[in-house]
């Protein structure tokens, strides 16, 4: 898993079937020191993220499990909102 | 399998529920002269290792679920073992 933030939402109204009533939003990666890593990419939120806030995503054949037994088509998606972390020093 | 430093802890209340009760670490993943490859990923942890310990990780969803013990988890990277040692000629 890889830790971003939320930076943006993406509408789609015409997709695919399973992808119905399934957020889809813009993340950017970040580094253990909140530094952007790579580029943006698109996810689907399984836990109810919203835009500014900082998440965890898988990416891969898992994304689509939060939706089992659905399979969305889909190669990331939001697992987690982050609290906090810490770092060691 | 990789292996990586473990440099954090992370946490996050609200997440997906395959993840209730598992322990998500940072890890930062070593070349074989333990300096830095790539960007610090988070991992779930399957044998109680600790900041600043050495560890083995696994970076695909079928193995990571079974480290947490779960089928069909949203995962895709588990530590799988604390590194005693590695011997390289």
């Amino acid at each position: 898993m890889q830790l971003a933030r939320v930076i943006g939402d993406v509408i789609v109204t015409r997709k695919d079937e399973s992808l119905v009533g399934i957020k889809l939003l813009v993340l950017q990666p970040l580094t253990a020191r909140r530094e952007n890593a790579g580029r943006t990419l698109v996810a689907v939120d399984a836990v109810g993220a919203g835009v500014g806030e900082e998440v965890f995503f898988v990416r891969g054949r898992e994304a689509a499990f939060p939706f089992h037994p659905v399979e969305p088509p889909v190669d990331a998606s939001i697992v987690g909102i982050v609290d906090h972390w810490d770092l060691e020093t | 399998m990789q292996i990586a430093r473990v440099i954090g802890t992370v946490v996050s209340t609200q997440k997906h529920r395959k993840f209730e009760g598992a322990k998500l670490l940072l890890v930062q993943p070593l070349n074989m002269d333990d300096t830095p490859r790539g960007s610090a990923l988070l991992a779930v942890d399957g044998v109680g290792a600790g900041v600043r310990e050495r560890v083995l990780v696994v970076l695909e969803g079928r193995a990571a679920g079974e480290a947490l013990g779960k089928q069909a988890a949203p995962v895709d990277a588990a530590i799988i073992g604390i590194i005693d040692r590695v011997d390289l000629e």
